[in-house]
């Protein structure tokens, strides 16, 4: 295996530290890695702003590399474009159901123009990724972190967390 | 666990499991270009990203001062994710500041090391706490502004402001959004809470007017494509504003703007009494310990 096929499946390898069911690569956070003059290149994009997770994610990505091996190792930050989260992979969106939480639809795109003020609570079918119930509410527009929202199936009463569209 | 040296540092940028976030990290544009495009002025370019970057910083500060006085757990989370966000901002525009002006500065030595004068935020943003209210017609004044901002300066010339504002703007739709949401369920709910709302629309109306009045670097940084007009964001503003107070049934409050003295408002380091005692809050840690690492 050539160095940049192992440093990136290594890469690839590397939990997010927020949802270590999924892979910074299924997340969409894992932009790029590449080898300049045996250096491991690897480009990273923050969800949020504000995401305190990125240091963290440096850091596993640093360790990961360095105990397989690659001692030169540069993690750059990619702000542009910035991360949507329909760039969760299929595999991705699997993963998090089967963690009982609900993936994210598709984003909507922003019209050109002013952004319309939006009075209402958006209503978006959610299904309950433990029942399959459509008839879900949401109850805090954050949870645990940033990107995710709280909410509760009304059929089974339970309540999930559910990976917001951005 | 690695084996500090002898003289007890940790080894820079070497990840250490003690720390929760690894240290030797410090640098948000890590791997960014954040180089100045050739024609135009970085230090004017240093002076606009500090405006900007202290509208978030100093704002986000009044935010987290409702860290577990919020009346409910939602908006608990929902006022300390507003503020979050604005940090990331501020963090960003910040260290951005001292790539542009060549002087490498990071962003703690801006945010810890500058006095009261140096700060460039809108008096708007440092506004002494009040109630739920008031709070809510701070973040809906305060969001409508920024997000009519942030949307013009998605095609600013310098590409790292460009993508900071384009992050920013999805960001700042919410904050602006749930901040309406509040305004309209407390306007248009029981008498007390149309009073204490409107109550609160009163005491920030004053500060409008300097939103929208440009002083010299914005100016010249918007005729050079980097910055945005600010005069320029007033109708998208009222238009908001206006959609806000009706479905809110509140009235537009009718109050004198904000003097300055000659002429020198925020943008200029004239600031209200309240910046000093933010400031204070602000500072006094990390200027007791300016070594500290954490």
């Amino acid at each position: 295996m050539t160095m940049l096929a192992d440093a990136m499946a290594v890469a690839q390898g590397v939990s997010d530290p927020e949802l270590p069911m999924l892979t910074l690569a299924d997340l969409g956070v894992l932009r790029d890695v590449r080898e300049e003059d045996g250096r491991v290149i690897v480009s990273i994009t923050p969800t949020y702003t504000g995401c305190p997770a990125m240091d963290t994610m440096r850091d596993d990505l640093v360790h990961a590399l360095r105990n397989a091996g690659h001692d030169d190792v540069e993690v750059r930050t990619v702000l542009a474009p910035p991360w949507s989260s329909d760039w969760i992979t299929e595999d991705g969106k699997r993963k998090l159901a089967e963690a009982g939480i609900a993936p994210p639809g598709e984003a909507r795109q922003r019209p050109p123009g002013p952004v319309p003020l939006t009075l209402a609570l958006p209503v978006r079918p959610v299904r309950c990724p433990r029942c399959g119930s459509p008839d879900t509410g949401e109850v805090s527009r954050f949870s645990a972190t940033a990107c995710k929202a709280l909410r509760r199936c009304r059929a089974c009463r339970e309540p999930f967390e559910h990976v917001k569209e951005i | 666990m690695p084996i500090d040296r002898a003289d007890g540092t940790i080894p820079h940028g070497t990840p250490d499991p003690r720390w929760a976030f690894g240290t030797g990290f410090e640098d948000p544009l890590a791997g960014v270009d954040t180089s100045v495009p050739s024609d135009v002025d970085g230090d004017d370019l240093a002076i606009y990203c500090l405006m900007l970057g202290d509208d978030a910083l100093v704002m986000s500060h009044r935010l987290q001062e409702w860290c577990t006085n919020a009346p409910e757990i939602e908006d608990e989370l929902a006022i300390a994710n507003i503020a979050l966000d604005l940090l990331g901002q501020a963090r960003l525009l910040l260290t951005r500041a001292g790539k542009a002006d060549g002087s490498g500065r990071g962003e703690d030595h801006y945010a810890f090391f500058r006095d009261e004068h140096e700060f460039r935020n809108v008096r708007l943003a440092e506004t002494g706490r009040g109630d739920f209210a008031h709070l809510i017609a701070q973040v809906l004044v305060f969001a409508t502004w920024r997000l009519a901002l942030l949307r013009r300066l998605e095609t600013s010339r310098d590409p790292v402001l460009a993508a900071i504002a384009a992050k920013g703007v999805s960001e700042v739709t919410y904050h602006r959004d749930y901040a309406a949401r509040w305004a309209v369920r407390l306007g248009d709910g029981t008498d007390l809470s149309h009073q204490r709302m409107q109550a609160g629309l009163d005491a920030v109306w004053p500060m409008i007017d300097e939103l929208f009045a440009p002083d010299e670097v914005e100016s010249r940084m918007a005729q050079a494509g980097v910055g945005v007009d600010p005069a320029a964001l007033r109708g998208e503003f009222d238009e908001v504003l206006a959609q806000v107070l009706s479905s809110a049934a509140l009235q537009r409050p009718d109050v004198s703007p904000l003097a300055g003295v000659s002429g020198r408002t925020g943008r200029h380091g004239l600031h209200t009494e309240a910046m000093g005692y933010l400031l204070a809050v602000l500072q006094s840690l990390r200027r007791a310990h300016p070594e500290g690492s954490w």
